[in-house]
């Protein structure tokens, strides 16, 4: 058996997996109920049951029909630019808007084609500013400025 | 008919408020600004504001966030004339006509024509809306959950029908955006579904969250593996005004795109995209200067600008009179609308007249304030143009990532939206379209809410849903609409209209 559309199959795969998990799970933890009082439990059976079907479907297809290619995964800028949310998240607290702001800006630039330290610290500065005055003043967000250990 | 000037006289004397026309104001300016900027769309922008529409009023924040999304489609149409980049995904076709239209050196006249058709169309929408939603609330409002459970059907069957590749692939991502909507504390029971022991999943995910990362972070991921390179038209912008042989040209086909536009619009599914695309396959199919189309024809700029234009407002109309959003756009409106505690629904209207009126009289003057600022403000966007994006990139970061955490001032917001700008970006590669996922995903709880209170109305009968007869209709539609698709002539003619942006 050759995979003929590596598209479809990876995305029926996905769509089994995920149809599978909320089928199995919904099963196995909440009540089903009857078709006239649905419990917690039917809905999400019924649509995960659909899902995997649907995912087995477009995997039939990609077997039998010729597709296109999956394009390169370009791990750079994935892995760059969620790091950079995740670490404003976690930073915000402990380091405050400036300090999570400088995080953010200088790791996703890192994901980019270029890295230029002037231009990116520039940027990091500005948008420091920006943010302070418009959501910490002007909007009134509850975030704290500057690291905590400043204060 | 008298009823309808007096509403709109209602509504134009609330959005005419200093507050709500400086509103509209902001809308309308940062619609253009991030229809210019290819890459950052509306989706992710109104997600970006939602947070900061809290504080705000609700009909200054609803007339904000509508500003911005009938502003995009302005600003789109910019970079799609000058760069040959759509802005936005509605002015794709703007591409075809417009870019060689600056290639000859009348990137003016372009400019003008697609402002001009595009107040022509919104001035047409607003009054089409206020006509056409009273009758259709009112037709809503004796709904049951029987009938609302088959419109959803029919509107996530249509937004299948509209997405881009794959029809499986489309319908399996409808489902798993419902699945994903029901993640959360079920209301008929008080059971914890699909959380995992995590406390913050207990109110389910945020709708912004998933956006976010659906259309937001993945799109910046998606534009990082190219370098950029553009070609910007900026010094051949002299001359706006079309000539006397341009305006003879254009006034019909932006009436057809109006009308056309107009109509798709409200469909459930429908909106700008549709809308454009529909009006230049018509164009092309009509026009005398056929010939002429794909290298500068004023016709191919006129028709899909007026057409998108009046297809986002008129989207309006599912939302305003059913509640139910027709795009990813409206979504969001559904949502900053139950943050001000309002209920969408056909019963805004008759509550809460001054916010429905006002809504619809702001897109007129926010139509207005964009004509009369765009056109000498384009010296200004084109310079936009030239940030770069690695410029521009960090900074929509930041300011997703701010909006996002302040939705429950907590890091798990930030990492949720990672996660689906992870799953959107597998979805880029595998082509799978994130717009019916998300669609689904607000459906979610109100379909299974409407399907378990129908079944118990009909004591478990699943009948009910084609005995009662708007049900019936919506059902039979949807039915018709998917088998329409999957015939493999229509499916190739589909396939072809996406194929032609």
């Amino acid at each position: 058996m050759r995979i003929k559309g590596p598209k479809d199959f990876w995305a029926g795969l996905m769509f089994i997996a995920f149809g599978l998990f909320f089928l199995v799970w919904a099963q196995k933890h909440y009540q089903m109920g009857t078709a006239v009082r649905m419990g917690p439990g039917y809905f999400p059976s019924v649509l995960g049951g659909m899902l995997a079907l649907l995912g087995l479907l477009v995997l039939i297809d990609s077997l039998v029909e010729e597709g296109p290619k999956v394009a390169r995964f370009h791990f750079r800028p994935v892995i760059f630019i969620l790091i950079a949310c995740l670490a404003f998240a976690y930073l915000l607290k402990p380091l405050g808007l400036a300090g999570s702001i400088v995080a953010l800006v200088f790791i996703s630039a890192l994901g980019g084609y270029e890295f230029n330290w002037k231009e990116v610290s520039i940027l990091a500065a500005v948008m420091v500013i920006f943010s302070v005055l418009v959501f910490v003043k002007g909007l009134t967000l509850p975030f704290p400025i500057w690291p905590a250990f400043m204060n | 008919m008298e009823g309808i000037f007096s509403n709109l006289w209602l509504g134009f004397t609330v959005a005419a408020a200093p507050f709500n026309l400086l509103m509209c104001l902001i809308g309308v300016l940062l619609g253009t600004l991030i229809g210019v900027l290819p890459g950052v769309g509306p989706v992710a922008t109104i997600a970006m504001l939602l947070p900061i529409t809290f504080n705000l009023s609700p009909i200054a924040a609803l007339i904000m966030l509508a500003g911005i999304y009938y502003g995009a489609q302005y600003g789109g149409s910019t970079t799609a004339i000058l760069v040959n980049l759509p802005g936005e995904s509605s002015s794709v076709v703007t591409c075809l006509d417009g870019y060689q239209m600056a290639r000859q050196g009348r990137a003016g006249p372009a400019l003008a024509t697609a402002a001009l058709a595009s107040f022509f169309a919104g001035c047409v929408a607003t009054l089409i809306v206020a006509m056409f939603a009273p009758p259709l609330a009112e037709v809503a409002l004796k709904f049951g959950p029987a009938e609302y459970f088959s419109l959803m059907v029919l509107g996530l069957v249509a937004a299948v029908v509209l997405a881009h590749g794959s029809l499986l692939k489309a319908i399996a991502m409808v489902i798993l955006g419902l699945l994903l909507g029901l993640i959360g504390t079920d209301v008929n029971s008080g059971v914890l579904r699909f959380a995992f022991g995590i406390s913050e999943l207990a109110d389910g995910i945020g709708f912004v969250t998933v956006a976010m990362g659906m259309f937001g972070l993945a799109e910046i991921i998606a534009n990082l593996e190219h370098k950029e390179t553009r070609e910007v038209f900026t010094k051949k912008v002299s001359h706006l005004w079309p000539t006397r042989e341009d305006w003879k040209r254009l006034w019909q086909p932006t009436l057809r795109g109006t009308f056309l536009g107009s109509a798709l619009g409200i469909l459930p599914g429908g909106g700008a995209l549709l809308a454009s695309f529909g009006a230049y396959t018509l164009e092309k199919k009509v026009s005398r200067n056929a010939h002429e189309f794909g290298k500068g024809a004023i016709e191919g700029v006129a028709a899909p600008e007026s057409a998108n234009n009046a297809g986002a407002q008129t989207s309006f109309i599912p939302l305003l009179t059913l509640g139910i959003p027709s795009n990813a756009v409206m979504a969001l409106m559904i949502g900053a609308m139950m943050i001000q505690g309002i209920a969408p629904g056909p019963q805004v209207m008759t509550e809460r007249p001054q916010l429905f009126w006002g809504m619809i009289a702001s897109m007129w003057i926010g139509n207005l304030m964009l004509v009369v600022l765009n056109l000498p403000l384009i010296g200004m966007w084109i310079k936009l143009l030239t940030v770069p994006y690695r410029i521009l990139y960090p900074s929509i970061l930041v300011f997703m990532s701010i909006g996002v955490f302040s939705l429950s001032n907590q890091p798990f917001d930030c990492f949720l939206m990672a996660l689906f700008g992870l799953l959107g970006y597998i979805c880029v590669k595998l082509e799978c379209e994130p717009a019916p996922m998300i669609l689904g995903f607000i459906l979610g709880p109100l379909m299974e809410e409407n399907l378990r209170r129908a079944m118990l109305l009909s004591r478990g009968n699943p009948m009910t849903f084609i005995e009662k007869p708007i049900s019936a209709g919506f059902i039979i539609v949807s039915v018709i609409l998917l088998v329409i698709i999957a015939l493999p002539a229509l499916r190739k003619k589909r396939e072809e209209a996406f194929q032609e942006g």
